[in-house]
């Protein structure tokens, strides 16, 4: 099993979301987030100053799916998420030990 | 009809469009409180509230005792009234009264914006009182009494241009300049830094509301909709002047800082609306509607140089613009009668319509005495407030903001915990 965590730009969600679904994943976890990556934010001009915004608002969807799945979303993801510019966002993959399924205490793949 | 009733009629209307009037420049204190509120971080909202509600409140009171027989009572050498005081109503019709309260307010309220985020909340309360209890008085008094001095010399200031915005302009200034910068504005190496104000909306609503107030504020220093003989008022023409030069101002402004930082910037062009009516303000009764589309436009080019040059020349920190709105383009639009009357009202004449210097220097004599007694009295005031019970809050009160420290709320309790995070 993999945990995908997939940070993304809030108006992307839709679409992250259908991947998913269409992909198999059974589940999402969703959290409102702040940062920046290497673009270390964007600038604006206010009152003709110039400032930087380091932490711009993100949304972070976290999901865990078999590992034959993985390949698919990613490449699904890197496909219909990526704008072509900086800020498009990040996915991370860790191996999760074990799931468990609280109501009846299956585990492994079955109790995602 | 007999004359007994016409001069009823007449009278009744007057009042009528006065009060109308009054009620529109009272507005003025919504829009004020908008701008500052908006073009200031949320966890000052609360005190700038406060201090838009209690420098009309207290303002009003002093104005109403002493303020009113200082401006308007019988002359001393046309430099200060004395009389009407505890009951001005003895000298002035209750209406009239009423009228000069709301513009005593507006000088008092502009100097609230440029001081906002780091003044003590007693220290400006203490402010209010005087501005309008004795500093806009006796400075009013020289313009806008028919004994004043500057009244006598032929100073023409309609509406205020100078007795009431560059009289908040100038405190303003001397005020930002006591302060000192807020907290985070300039870099340990010098470096200037934005502070964007929290809600911009809000800044826009305000700057509708002045807009509307204008027309009160401008046109209804007519004082009257009939003369005494029955001749109409043109009260329409002023309110035309005012609002063709407040939006030609916004439409430079748009064009200016479109050109300059590559895209048109929301608040300054708020701003500029805001200038273009200050600026109209001298001359609404006597420049041609292309004299104040002239007036307006020299407004739109001022807001945008004069908010750089004391943001990153000067370096007096005026969060929401007021030095550059009410103190410069009170002044241009001062000057401006000189260049642009055309003899429309009162004989005065520009020049540009032919009038040679005559006028001109008259308006300049009266910029620079307004400037003169404005900076002198509010830094004896400012100085004695810093020296006494102290100016500024402390370093640390200031980065927890007005609001908790001062006043002991959040004016947006249910916003997150991560109110850190711009």
């Amino acid at each position: 099993m993999k945990k995908l965590e997939i940070i993304i730009r809030p108006e992307k969600l839709e679409v992250v979301k259908n991947i998913l679904n269409d992909c198999g994943a059974s589940g999402m976890m969703v959290t409102n987030i702040m940062g920046f990556g290497n673009q270390k934010g964007i600038t604006h001009i206010y009152r003709g100053t110039e400032y930087t915004v380091n932490l711009l608002p993100k949304l972070k969807v976290e999901t865990v799916v078999a590992d034959d799945k993985q390949k698919k979303i990613v490449d699904e993801l890197c496909k219909q998420v990526a704008s072509g510019s900086h800020g498009d966002g990040k996915i991370f993959i860790y191996d999760v030990e074990d799931a468990i399924r609280i109501r009846t205490g299956e585990s492994g793949s079955v109790a995602l | 009809m007999e004359w007994e009733n016409l001069s009823g009629l007449i009278e009744s209307v007057n009042m009528l469009w006065i009060l109308v009037a009054g009620i529109l420049v009272f507005a003025m204190q919504l829009g004020f409180a908008l701008v500052e509120c908006g073009f200031t971080r949320s966890k000052n909202s609360s005190n700038i509230i406060m201090k838009n509600l209690m420098d009309f409140a207290i303002g009003s009171v002093a104005y109403y005792i002493i303020g009113f027989g200082l401006m308007f009572g019988s002359t001393a050498a046309g430099m200060i009234g004395l009389s009407g005081f505890f009951h001005p109503e003895g000298i002035a019709t209750p209406y009239y009264i009423f009228f000069q309260t709301v513009f005593a307010a507006t000088a008092a309220t502009i100097v609230s914006g440029a001081m906002a985020e780091r003044t003590q909340f007693r220290a400006y309360v203490i402010y209010s009182f005087l501005i309008s209890l004795v500093i806009y008085p006796i400075s009013g008094h020289w313009a806008w009494n028919a004994d004043g001095w500057l009244c006598q010399l032929g100073f023409h200031d309609f509406a205020g241009s100078t007795v009431v915005h560059s009289v908040g302009g100038w405190a303003a200034l001397v005020g930002a300049a006591f302060l000192g910068p807020r907290i985070g504005k300039y870099g340990p190496d010098g470096k200037v830094n934005a502070i964007p104000g929290h809600n911009l909306p809000l800044g826009a609503a305000g700057v509708f509301v002045l807009w509307i107030g204008w027309f009160g504020f401008n046109p209804g220093s007519t004082v009257s909709i009939f003369t005494p003989d029955g001749q109409l008022v043109d009260i329409g023409y002023i309110a035309m002047t005012t609002n063709l030069a407040a939006a030609i101002a916004a439409v430079t402004t748009m064009f200016v800082t479109w050109f300059r930082y590559g895209k048109p910037d929301v608040s300054m062009t708020l701003n500029a609306a805001l200038a273009g009516l200050v600026a109209i303000t001298a001359g609404c009764n006597a420049v041609s509607y292309y004299g104040a589309l002239a007036i307006g436009i020299v407004s739109g080019i001022l807001i945008v140089f004069g908010v750089e040059f004391f943001d990153k020349v000067a370096r007096i920190d005026d969060p929401v613009g007021a030095i550059s709105v009410h103190l410069l383009n009170g002044v241009w639009g001062t000057l401006a009668v000189g260049l642009f009357a055309n003899n429309h009202v009162d004989g005065v004449l520009g020049l540009f319509y032919g009038g040679g210097f005559h006028q001109l220097g008259i308006q300049a004599l009266g910029v620079l005495a307004f400037g003169a007694w404005t900076v002198v009295t509010t830094s004896i005031l400012f100085f004695v407030l810093k020296k006494t019970i102290g100016l500024r809050v402390p370093a640390e009160e200031e980065k927890i903001g007005l609001d908790i420290v001062e006043h002991g709320n959040n004016a947006y309790p249910e916003w997150g915990s991560n109110r850190e995070i711009r």
